[in-house]
């Protein structure tokens, strides 16, 4: 059964439709993941949850009980925010232990879980610094504790890491996987950054104007994008302009040559369509007998660390395809003319105009 | 570098010599009651005059009082905007300029007239003259809470006060006060100011308070008057200085604002 439940949920900001229908379930522990640009309704959605907003239409359940009328005081959800919130006027171990004493525990209670938690978030002996006595991570670490230490039913996280450096930001992705892990608490994350959603969640809700444009496992996201906009969203895509030859045989012709999708096609005969295929499914090497081919000429190549990135030019369109990088790795010289193969099935074709 | 340095510190002594010039024009000139040598007998004067400590105790608690009630009025208000109607901002500013625009004087004709006839006959209560000096201190009291909102991030603090179970009252007293530390003392100095020194309202009000007494040895006195700035000068301070060792001693870092980076 759901611990988390969305059913139909609508935010109406004035006329402006900002979450639309929105229904999802999510299962006692599972980690998801809310993903996309700005101005999609990820962190609108998320403030409905903790009740932050109220939703225009729909409904919230929490282990079966409804809180859409529940203050986010009664909620029991815990919230990590984007710029942590940490409060400037208490150390470390008051911030954590501030929803302690509001819920009216012990000194000796409190002093034990923020001990305790100190320890889960490796911060152990910084409690009488202040806000802004900590570095960012620090300081985003006692807000994650502070979270945890109500025993929340649902973490909530708010894009946690986009304000920190790159390096410390792999590096809490980790630890608060790996505490949620140990925790086995249902959390939902928000984030425009697909890395961290794919790295860390159970499932991801890939969102767009407000509607969600798929939910699946980061596997599923990634190999079987519902949409051109997901598949171009998560991970790099090339999208090229096409039209159809043979629907039933799904073949078509790109820049006057001719490839084939794994399936059959919906669209007509003639009819301009957008193929979409992601960089690392294209190879400088033939793999399979039935593998489509396209000719082209070399014209940047583009080293990227552990990836080689290589942009050839087609008739009236352009192509990158990545390869692994290693030291005997034989490239092709600029302006060589070269060929490129891929499987039918990394073709996914859209109907030009198409982005959802 | 070194230039602009020396800029710097010109520029300071400029404004002490500003500030304390008259400051110390006024000292020295207090020393002189006697003639042909300095002493001390315009202060003893002054201080032994009754009409002084009735009158500086009454504005005092007039000060006092004031405070209390425009920070309690003022403080909610400019939070509840800055929460919940933000659009609203533009419109409290505009207010908090009228008292700039209105003369005190206009200010309590306006209040006689309206409160010296039922339903509210209350212009002989000080309730009338705290209310008038409330609207007076208003501009610098928002404007004073308004820059401490705005450096705290008030809306993500309440709500991450909420999030951990905090009601509102809990939120107000335990997360967004303690945070406006530094603004609320600054509004309360300048109301402890403007109060002090304050004479339309007093004086139409007919209340006996420490502006109008100071008026009134300026007229009657010569080395009196200087002298009475000099001690009022130092009970301002005084009783600023006593402020904010009180509001220290309450605890809370150093440094209020400025601590979320």
């Amino acid at each position: 059964m759901a611990f988390l439940e969305l059913k139909g949920v609508t935010k109406k900001f004035d006329r402006t439709t900002v979450v639309s229908s929105f229904s999802l379930e999510a299962g006692e522990g599972e980690f998801i993941s809310f993903l996309g640009g700005s101005g999609c309704g990820k962190t609108t959605t998320l403030r409905m949850i903790a009740g932050f907003e109220t939703p225009t239409t729909g409904s919230i359940r929490i282990d079966g009980v409804e809180v859409v009328e529940v203050p986010p005081n009664r909620r029991g959800v815990g919230m990590v925010f984007q710029n942590y919130a940490l409060f400037p006027n208490m150390t470390a171990a008051q911030n954590i232990g501030f929803g302690l004493r509001v819920s009216g525990k012990t000194p000796d209670e409190i002093r034990e879980r923020v001990r305790h938690l100190l320890v889960m978030i490796h911060m152990e002996g910084f409690e009488s610094r202040y806000p802004h006595q900590m570095s960012g991570g620090q300081q985003q670490r006692v807000a994650l504790a502070r979270a945890l230490a109500i025993q929340p039913r649902v973490l909530l996280l708010d894009e946690p890491l986009s304000a920190l450096d790159a390096g410390i930001r792999v590096r809490l992705r980790e630890e608060i996987r790996s505490i949620q892990r140990q925790l086995g608490i249902t959390t939902i994350y928000v984030t425009h950054d697909q890395e961290e959603a794919l790295s860390l969640s159970d499932r991801v809700v890939v969102m767009r104007e407000g509607r969600i444009a798929q939910v699946g496992t980061p596997f599923e996201i990634y190999n079987r994008p519902a949409s051109a906009f997901v598949a171009s969203f998560v991970g790099s895509l090339n999208v090229l302009d096409a039209e159809v030859v043979d629907p039933a045989a799904g073949t078509l012709s790109v820049e006057g040559q001719q490839i084939a999708a794994a399936a059959a096609l919906a669209q007509a005969t003639g009819q301009p369509v957008r193929v979409s295929l992601r960089p690392e499914m294209i190879s400088l090497t033939n793999g399979r007998p039935d593998s489509n081919r396209l000719a082209g000429t070399v014209k940047t190549i583009v080293f990227l660390g552990s990836i080689v990135r290589i942009f050839l030019r087609l008739d009236g369109g352009e192509l990158f395809l990545d390869t692994f990088n290693n030291p005997h790795l034989s490239l092709p010289g600029v302006g060589e003319h070269v060929s490129v193969w891929f499987p039918k099935e990394a073709c996914l074709v859209g109907s030009e105009g198409e982005n959802a | 570098m070194k230039r602009r340095r020396i800029a710097a510190w010109l520029w300071i002594t400029l404004g002490c010599l500003y500030f304390f010039l008259p400051l110390a024009a006024t000292f020295l000139f207090s020393l002189r009651a006697k003639k042909g040598v300095l002493s001390l007998a315009a202060y003893t004067h002054v201080l032994s005059d009754p009409q002084f400590l009735r009158t500086f105790t009454f504005s005092l608690e007039m000060a006092v009082l004031t405070i209390l009630a425009g920070l309690a009025l003022i403080v909610p208000t400019a939070i509840w905007v800055h929460l919940k109607i933000p659009r609203a901002r533009t419109l409290i500013e505009t207010f908090a300029l009228l008292p700039f625009v209105i003369p005190p004087i206009v200010l309590v004709f306006g209040l006689i007239r309206t409160y010296s006839r039922p339903p509210l006959p209350i212009v002989s209560s000080p309730v009338l003259l705290i209310a008038g000096y409330v609207v007076l201190s208003f501009p610098y009291i928002f404007r004073s809470v308004d820059s401490g909102l705005r450096a705290i991030n008030l809306r993500i603090l309440t709500e991450a006060a909420q999030s951990l179970g905090a009601s509102w009252w809990t939120t107000l007293f335990r997360v967004v006060l303690p945070n406006l530390r530094a603004a609320l003392l600054s509004a309360a100095f300048l109301t402890f100011s403007i109060v002090i020194g304050e004479l339309t309202l007093a004086v139409m009000l007919a209340w006996p308070a420490f502006g109008p007494y100071m008026a009134q040895v300026g007229r009657n006195f010569a080395y009196e008057p200087a002298a009475l700035s000099v001690v009022s000068f130092l009970l301002t301070w005084g009783m600023i200085g006593l402020m904010q060792a009180l509001s220290r001693s309450l605890g809370g870092p150093r440094s209020v604002v400025g601590g979320t980076h």
